[in-house]
């Protein structure tokens, strides 16, 4: 067959494991966004105590590698402590997959993203974090960085929709230059505010759109 | 496991028809001499005489004279040599040429290239469904203008853009006029006369015919420079053996494809009818008005969904389309002529292109009807998005 990708990754993208919303999740993650063509959003069930991952779930927009390794980054979380998941990497993903085309290493990639960014949110938390630094404005920007603006399918910051980060006391207030009635206002709104709310240490999250 | 399988991928290339290889045969086993031996040997003549018949069918297809037709490897060949070829012989006199932004690659690479090399470019917007806008053209005409290639149906939405008004504003201000007519010729009534045009890219297996075949119709007196050299074929504008049984198949394919308009016309209502009625938030990339679009061109987004994943799902149950999605791509990039109409990224990312020709059936359309409605279903079930979101 001409399709360049393995059979373990047609076995995974035609019936994908661990698929579906997680109600009551202890954490989740959104990576990519349906403007760069992939996206992923990932749920996190942590045993309290033993901090292993008892349920994780994606759900997908994207391409057949996309759902390949949510597929298969969450069969091989599932059951790991949060500290072993987070060694998994694109390579564990490919490799358990047999191999991935390298063009596809963008759409591959969110996936394992989503389940580090999701870890990361539930140690902020949980109290977890061994180094508890505290949130700066910089903190704040490298996160929105991972926010696509849909209107030029890159990040908020570069193409400056994000105009001002303010963070008083706790309080992040992120001044974004779109009106509010923008067909994409709600939607860059909850994206930044999953972003920024696990911080451990921010209290609150504030999006202002122009005129607000 | 799979079924016979259904192809929808006719504007990238189409079934070679039986007709069209038998009439090929005897041109790689038996008359396999160089046309251009007609002046020492039979078989030189007989070769000649297979291409002559092949020339007069398609001129005849076109309302031209048979030396106005030069055969050339594909449309992509036909495009360079039309586009750089009239650039080259108005090189030092004349400076600028226009194009729309939904042209074949082979016409915006010319193009751009020819940017490169001093040239001055136009590029036409294109609206909403993908049509040019004549005044727009008009507006961008300067007493440096020597060509405007303009073409007749688009690959990837089906626009069929108003050549023969093209035609007459390029014809009222002498300035020559290009169309590729690459996917419409024989699908559609083309005469060159009617829409005054000089130059008119053809090609053969996006008509049932082989690949490795194409034409560009020259209008006689037309002022354009030879690219390939190293022989007189072809009216000294391009040297090379020709392809005789490629250009006899050709020949035979042009005939064949008379009165068909009618029949793919009828498959293209009912498959995107049954896509519209079956599966919800589906909408129509290109002309919604029918006639204003190519016989066979359906295509779609389903909203929600990656087209990569919808094709691939496809393909699993016998069905052979194509996304302008860019995981399709090596770019990733999203389909330029998508972005061009203005569509989101979300938009290109979900389209899904189904070309029809004259050996699909509608059962075969009921059948991928009530697939993509299974294939949609299940990635809608798993996406992320909801309708709220888009």
């Amino acid at each position: 067959m001409s399709i360049p990708y393995t059979k373990k990754v047609l076995e995974h993208f035609m019936h994908p494991h661990n698929v579906g919303k997680m109600e009551n999740a202890d954490a989740v993650a959104t990576e990519g966004s349906p403007a760069c063509g992939d996206m992923v959003r990932l749920y996190l069930k942590v045993d309290k105590k033993s901090k292993e991952i008892e349920d994780v779930k994606f759900e997908s927009y994207g391409c057949a590698s996309n759902i390949a390794t949510g597929s298969i980054i969450t069969d091989l979380a599932k059951g790991k402590t949060i500290e072993d998941a987070k060694k998994l990497n694109w390579k564990s993903a490919a490799d358990a997959l047999g191999g991935l085309p390298p063009v596809k290493v963008h759409c591959a990639v969110l996936a394992v993203d989503a389940l580090r960014t999701a870890i990361e949110n539930y140690e902020h938390q949980n109290g977890l974090l061994k180094e508890k630094i505290p949130t700066t404005k910089d903190i704040v920007i490298k996160r929105l960085s991972r926010v696509i603006n849909p209107l030029a399918g890159l990040d908020v910051v570069k193409t400056k929709l994000v105009q001002e980060v303010e963070l008083v006391d706790g309080e992040v207030s992120v001044y974004v230059e779109l009106p509010p009635d923008h067909q994409f206002a709600g939607n860059i709104k909850n994206e930044i505010i999953e972003r920024i709310e696990p911080l451990w240490d921010v209290k609150a999250v504030h999006v202002i759109l122009r005129g607000e | 496991m799979v079924q016979k399988r259904i192809y929808m991928d006719n504007a990238a290339a189409t079934r070679t028809d039986p007709e069209v290889v038998k009439a090929m045969k005897p041109y790689f086993t038996d008359t396999y001499a160089v046309a251009s031996s007609q002046f020492s040997h039979t078989p030189g003549i007989m070769a000649k005489e297979g291409l002559d018949r092949a020339r007069e069918i398609i001129a005849g297809k076109l309302g031209a004279l048979s030396e106005e037709i030069i055969f050339t490897s594909g449309g992509t060949e036909s495009n360079n040599l039309a586009v750089k070829g009239v650039a080259l012989a108005h090189r030092g006199k004349k400076n600028h040429l226009i194009c729309s932004r939904i042209e074949h690659n082979s016409v915006m690479q010319s193009c751009q290239w020819l940017e490169k090399e001093g040239y001055k470019l136009t590029l036409l917007d294109v609206d909403s469904e993908g049509f040019v806008d004549p005044d727009q053209l008009k507006k961008s005409i300067t007493s440096d203008t020597f060509l405007i290639s303009v073409q007749h149906a688009n690959q990837e939405v089906g626009t069929i853009q108003p050549i023969a008004e093209i035609g007459r504003i390029c014809r009222e201000h002498e300035i020559l006029f290009h169309t590729d007519a690459s996917l419409s010729f024989t699908h559609m009534d083309l005469d060159a006369n009617e829409v005054q045009a000089d130059l008119i890219t053809l090609s053969a297996h996006k008509i049932h015919g082989p690949k490795g075949v194409g034409a560009l119709y020259i209008r006689k007196g037309t002022k354009i420079q030879k690219l390939q050299h190293g022989g007189y074929n072809e009216f000294d504008l391009r040297a090379g053996t020709e392809n005789v049984a490629g250009i006899v198949g050709f020949g035979k394919a042009v005939e064949l494809g008379n009165s068909e308009e009618p029949v793919i016309r009828e498959l293209q209502k009912k498959l995107l009818n049954g896509l519209e009625k079956q599966i919800e938030d589906t909408k129509l990339n290109g002309p919604e008005d029918l006639s204003r679009r190519l016989p066979g061109n359906v295509n779609v987004s389903f909203n929600l969904v990656e087209g990569e994943s919808v094709v691939l799902h496809l393909d699993m149950k016998g069905i052979s389309v194509i996304t302008g999605s860019a995981c399709f791509s090596r770019s990733l990039e999203p389909s330029y002529v998508m972005m061009s109409m203005g569509f989101s990224h979300e938009r290109a990312h979900g389209s899904i292109r189904f070309t029809l020709s004259r050996f699909n059936t509608a059962d075969e359309i009921g059948f991928t009807v009530e697939a993509c409605r299974e294939v949609v279903d299940t990635l809608r079930k798993i996406s992320p998005l909801s309708k709220k979101e888009m």
